[in-house]
């Protein structure tokens, strides 16, 4: 009945076969992203200013006897658990707000919840005389959680549409970067403290801080592995999401949760990464194809893998100092972007 | 008592009302088409009907109950929409957009089953674009789009299916095409079909049911043999015709009067 140019079709090709090929294609590809995971974090332990072979590294994990060597592989072994922790959390993140907006530019940058946390630190270092790590943590969560929740009520709350939430969080980031600025000039302390936290490093990672943000990851995680099917509606647009039975309040509100309990935990624990967030869910898309039940795992796999391996990068471009992995980051991860997104069969750069 | 009904809904976009105190019933097992001018609240009346648009007063029942009071997964598992538009996510192929159509059958503790697979290789099948499963979305021509999305509503199996201008930018061949199908999902499992069509001669030849509207309220309704004349015509759309029997199909067939007629009307 229906006319077609018959060399268009591929009717040769029974359609489920391919379909459960690609299924295996991918769940094979997110083992071997676990692998390289695997290696980054090996890596991450095993280099720096004192580099240490694998051997060193099984015995500082599972055979520590005091050695100098294991002492070192303790001290790693934080701040590589925080950048898995971290890189996991802001790939999710981004994912879930990219979803949301359905804007493939959107990462916790473009809702201000980055802005959100700086504000809070800057304020609680200018007028609460806070100083420690451990009290930064509290702030920089309670102001992302803050900005998530102004965001969504001036975003319109129940009448939320991706492009109100987007410009919500844009004014938002702006006002409050001005904030910030301001705040950073008038007071040089606060300058020299701000500026390392603004840039978001490991470096600083403990096991207290990991202790404090580890639940809000935990809860965040799981719900935004739980919104991968409504989020998938929602693409296709508002009318056909709800005659599929999805709720649209409910899945937003709960993104946005999700996202703001991610990103404002990762921030709080290692200052605002940016790049991470925008650029592995967008780079994950391009060869996972544009369903979340793959893309938020492959997100929360692969954003580790980026941040843990900017940060060796940055253990040894300038040894024995350190460049931030914020900066390595967007050093690295802009032209790889580029080259990445260039390549792709729906290239629009 | 049919399964889909209005009664006496006032319909408003904030402060725009589209049509007050609207009744409409939708015959089950029809082909029931809404007609009538442009901003005579015919997809309004759609959207009222599939619960994109609550009504700011009466109600719209579906198996009587009021539609907004079920749950949002059992009205999709009943009464299925296809929107005047919907985006494909970029990069997605054929069978993976149709199989997004099994969402209202899932859940959290019942994910794909062999099941949803049969239904998206039937749905796939009964609309033509079996052949395309494998192909991306975007690659494909307007017509073929059409069917993709047609397929993805069947795929949600549901016995009621409304389309809100299904055949709008197509060409007149892909325009056929698509009634035909909707007339072939309509025969053979007594789906109740409700579409908006602009184009009225489509209307008198495909629907079972008419329902012509005007300013919001309902001019006239029932079958098109009985329902298309003249008079209905001037009144709804307000241009002189005649109407005479299609050769081809037996229907009413409306032949606008010439430029110089109609001006002379004037």
């Amino acid at each position: 009945m229906f006319v077609d140019t018959p060399s268009k079709q591929r009717v040769e090709t029974p359609p489920a076969e391919p379909a459960r090929r690609r299924s295996a294609v991918k769940a094979a590809g997110l083992l071997a992203a676990l692998a390289l995971l695997v290696v980054v974090a090996t890596a991450s332990i095993a280099v720096g200013a004192k580099p240490l072979g694998v051997g060193q590294v099984w015995h500082g994990l599972f055979a520590d006897t005091g050695t100098y060597g294991d002492v070192v592989v303790g001290e790693r072994l934080s701040r590589t658990v925080l950048g898995l922790l971290a890189g996991a959390a802001l790939g999710l993140a981004g994912a879930v707000l990219q979803a949301l907006t359905r804007n493939p530019l959107a990462d916790p940058g473009l809702l201000g919840i980055n802005a959100g946390a700086s504000a809070a630190v800057v304020t609680a270092i200018t007028f609460f005389g806070v100083t420690s790590i451990g009290g930064y943590v509290w702030f920089a969560f309670a102001g992302a959680m803050l900005v998530g929740a102004l965001v969504w009520f001036l975003g319109g709350s129940r009448g939320a549409t991706p492009v109100r939430l987007a410009l919500a969080g844009m004014a938002i980031a702006a006002a409050l970067q001005g904030y910030l600025q301001a705040m950073m000039i008038l007071d040089e302390a606060a300058l020299g403290r701000m500026r390392f936290w603004t840039v978001g490093s490991l470096s600083s990672a403990s096991w207290q801080s990991i202790g404090q943000v580890l639940p809000f990851l935990a809860a965040g995680t799981v719900l935004a592995l739980a919104l991968a099917r409504p989020l998938n509606a929602m693409e296709m647009g508002d009318d056909t999401a709800r005659a599929l039975g999805a709720h649209l309040n409910r899945t937003r509100a709960l993104s946005m949760l999700a996202a703001t309990l991610l990103c404002g935990a990762a921030t709080a624990a290692c200052g605002p990464i940016v790049f991470v967030g925008l650029m592995v869910p967008h780079v994950v898309r391009s060869f996972t194809g544009p369903d979340l039940r793959w893309i938020l795992p492959y997100a929360t796999v692969l954003s580790p893998v980026l941040l843990l391996g900017a940060d060796v990068i940055g253990r040894v471009v300038v040894r024995p100092s350190e460049l931030q992995v914020g900066v390595v980051t967007a050093v690295i991860g802009g032209p790889l972007f580029i080259f990445l997104v260039r390549r792709r069969r729906t290239a629009q750069l | 008592m049919n399964r889909l009904s209005a009664e006496n809904v006032t319909l408003a976009y904030e402060q725009r009302v589209i049509a007050r105190e609207l009744s409409v019933e939708i015959p089950d097992n029809s082909f029931t088409v809404i007609v009538g001018p442009n901003a005579c609240g015919k997809s309004t009346l759609l959207r009222a009907l599939s619960r994109m648009l609550r009504p700011s007063e009466g109600r719209v029942l579906l198996d009587g109950q009021v539609i907004q009071s079920l749950p949002a997964k059992k009205v999709a598992r009943t009464l299925g929409l296809l929107p005047q538009s919907s985006v494909a996510p970029d990069g997605i192929t054929v069978a993976d957009l149709v199989a997004r159509g099994r969402y209202p059958h899932q859940g959290l503790l019942r994910q794909w089953s062999p099941e949803d697979e049969r239904v998206v290789q039937e749905s796939m099948e009964r609309t033509g674009v079996a052949g395309l499963a494998d192909r991306y979305v975007d690659e494909l021509s307007g017509g073929q789009r059409q069917r993709v999305w047609i397929a993805m509503a069947l795929a949600q199996e549901t016995p009621l299916l409304l389309l809100d201008e299904p055949t709008t930018y197509l060409d007149i061949q892909h325009q056929l095409d698509v009634l035909d199908l909707c007339a072939e999902l309509h025969e053979e499992h007594g789906r109740t079909l409700v579409a908006v069509l602009h184009d009225l001669n489509h209307a008198a030849r495909y629907a079972t049911h008419l329902i012509a509207l005007r300013g919001g309220e309902v001019v006239a309704q029932g079958a098109p043999r009985d329902v298309v004349t003249a008079e209905l015509v001037e009144r709804v759309f307000g241009i002189r015709c005649q109407v005479i029997e299609d050769p081809e199909a037996g229907t009413p067939l409306v032949v606008p009067a010439a430029r110089k007629a109609r001006a002379a009307a004037v």
